[in-house]
This record gives C-alpha cells, structure tokens and sequence, in this order.
C-alpha cells in the first residue's frame, strides 16, 4: 500500500513539474543563438544542403567521435559479459524451425538492406540520413540474416577489420583536417564543389562513409554476440 | 481548444506523457524485459521533447531543397526549424541503442543465473 502510494506521488510529482513546463511554454517564431549562425553560414561554410548533418559531421565532429567511441565500447562490454566457454564454442544452437517465406524473402532483401544501407550514409548531407542511419539499416540486414538462419555463421575477421579500418580512417581524415585545413575534423580538406552534388560537401561523405561502415559492423558485432550467447543453453 | 495551441505543444504532451508512462512502467511493472521497454519509451519521449523545444512556428526541416525558399547566398533565416536539438537527438539515439544493448545483455545473464526474469526473485543484495 505504501509502495504504491510512494508510486502515486512520484508520478503526480512530476506531472506537477510538466504540468507548469507546459503550460508556460511558448513555441518559438525565430531561430535563436547559435541556430542562427548555422542557418545562415551553413551552407557556405560546410557546403552540405542537410544542415544537421552539416552540424553532427564538422560543426560538432568531435562530438560524433566520442559517439563512435561509445558505441565501440558498449560492443567491447557486451563481447566481455557473453563470452562463450571454451567447451561451448562448437556447439549448436537448438531452434524451432524457420518459415520457408522468411529464408526465400531474407535472400532477396539481405543484398537489398545491404544496399539501401549504403545509398543512406553516401547520401547522408543531401538527404535524411547519415552515417548512424545507414549503419543501423545495415546490421538489420544482419538480423534478418540471423533470423532466417539461427546458425548463420558471421566472419568476425571483416566485421573486426572493417570496423578497425574505418574507425582509423576516422580519426585520419580529421588529423588531415589540421594539416591541410582550419582544424580537427574541416571538411575543407577537399573542395566543397558544387552545392547539392552527390561529391561536394568536402570530406563529409567521405566522414560519414567511415561513419556508417563502423556502425554497421558494431552492431552487426553485438547482434553476432547475442546469437553465439544462445549456445550456452 | 485553447490549451492545445500548436504543433510544438502537442509534441511537448505527447513528449510529457510518454515520459510518465514510463516512469510507470519502471516503478510498477516485475519483469525486467517489461522494464527495459519502459526505459526505452522514457527514452523516446524525452528525445521528441528536445525535437520539440527546437520547433519554430509553422518552419520545416533543416535541409536546404526547393521547399526551402532559397534567398541570396542561402539565406534560409526564415524557412528552417533548428537544426542543433536534431544533431544532439542523434547522439541520444545512439547511447540510447548502447544503453538498451547492455541492458539487455545483463537481462540475458541473469536469466542464466536464475531462469526467471522476476526482479523480485534478485534479493542477493537485500538484507
């Protein structure tokens, strides 16, 4: 009884708390502060027409490293907590049986995924997207790949040198930025071409690029752990 | 209706209530996959509000095409909505997808230890 008072009052508490965000918030008319300053200089400064891309890759690149980092060592934990026991690493995982739509459908949308995948990070400063987006809708291939075939075997060896790769090339291509250019991470390390092309926006496709691989293969990582963990029972 | 004004306000309720069904969910439900989703929804709402504290009146997305009206040297002042809330909701995503990730691989160790998912049933601790 007391607990579910306590329950009670923690959340009319905060529908207090909303209650007054809300009723005193007033939506705004005009871009404020630094908004501004990209709106207005984002274009000619970046070259990249999808403006949060133009923040997330240059403006705040730093930012999305330590984002990448994130995710590698959320892989790295998850790798350490369901590590396999020696005398488990041969086994087989039992399952019910998969559909016959499924395995003939995974085979002709894996390649499919795999490709949207990538046309969305290349895409990723002209359009919605990017190299987060793009490694997500990768490692759904992977999932599909896994679903379809319990015992799919996935090469750790390109998932670990695809993943080390562009991670590296990642942090190159921002070094180049302080040699060539203003600073970690300028895309003005090539020509910022024409606006709106698919090669303009300087370095940002090639960023994002490494961006989108590195995600797609920690994912595809932590997907791959979760289906080996299943040996074990 | 008076007290639903616009678009950024009813972003900011459905933000406001998400969160509060999951704050629900984690305080009242056992099963600890039950409480991950909540996690998850609580999550979701807090990323709609900081989408909509960015909304401008009656702007569309940051991407500069033909439907943002394209002013001398890309002036696009008066046509977007802000764009830095979206960039930070991008980053929340992906800690949100690692944090998620790792609760769920913990869920999965300690369904191995005691073949159950009761939260009750993990009173090591408790004295």
């Amino acid at each position: 009884m007391l607990r579910k008072l306590l329950i009670a009052f923690v959340l009319v508490g905060f529908s207090i708390i909303f209650f007054n965000i809300y009723s005193t918030y007033e939506t705004k008319t005009e871009l404020t502060g630094i908004a501004q300053h990209y709106a207005e200089k984002g274009a000619s400064e970046v070259g990249a027409p999808n403006l949060v891309t133009a923040i997330v890759v240059t403006y705040r690149g730093f930012d999305t490293l330590g984002e990448v980092t994130i995710l590698f060592l959320t892989a790295s934990i998850i790798a350490f907590f369901l590590k396999l026991k020696e005398e488990d690493a041969s086994k087989e995982i039992v399952h019910g049986e998969t559909t016959e739509i499924l395995v003939t459908a995974s085979q002709v949308l894996i390649p499919l995924t795999f490709l949207f995948g990538i046309f969305v990070f290349i895409n990723g400063h002209l359009t919605p997207g990017g190299g987060f987006q793009g490694g997500a809708i990768i490692a759904t291939g992977v999932a599909l790949m896994i679903m379809a075939n319990p015992n799919a075997k996935i090469n750790y060896h390109v998932i670990h040198w695809v993943e080390s790769i562009s991670g590296v090339s990642f942090v190159l291509v921002g070094i180049l930025g302080i040699v060539l250019a203003g600073g970690f991470l300028d895309n003005k390390i090539l020509g910022l071409g024409t606006f709106g092309d698919l090669f303009s926006a300087g370095a940002i496709p090639i960023i994002y690029s490494f961006v989108g691989l590195k995600v797609g293969a920690e994912i595809s990582n932590i997907l791959s752990k979760y289906q080996q963990s299943q040996k074990e029972v | 209706m008076e007290f639903i004004k616009d678009l950024g306000h009813i972003s900011l309720l459905i933000a406001f209530l998400l969160m509060l069904v999951g704050f629900w969910g984690i305080l009242t439900q056992k099963n600890i996959v039950k409480i991950i989703i909540s996690f998850t929804i609580i999550e979701t709402g807090i990323n709609i509000l900081i989408v909509a504290l960015g909304y401008v009146l009656g702007k569309t997305a940051p991407i500069i095409d033909s439907s943002v009206a394209q002013e001398e040297g890309h002036n696009v002042l008066n046509a977007i909505v802000d764009p830095v809330p979206q960039a930070l909701v991008l980053t929340a995503i992906v800690i949100g997808f690692g944090v998620t990730a790792l609760m769920l691989a913990y869920a999965m160790k300690l369904y191995n230890a005691k073949k159950t998912l009761e939260i009750s049933k993990f009173n090591d601790l408790k004295w």
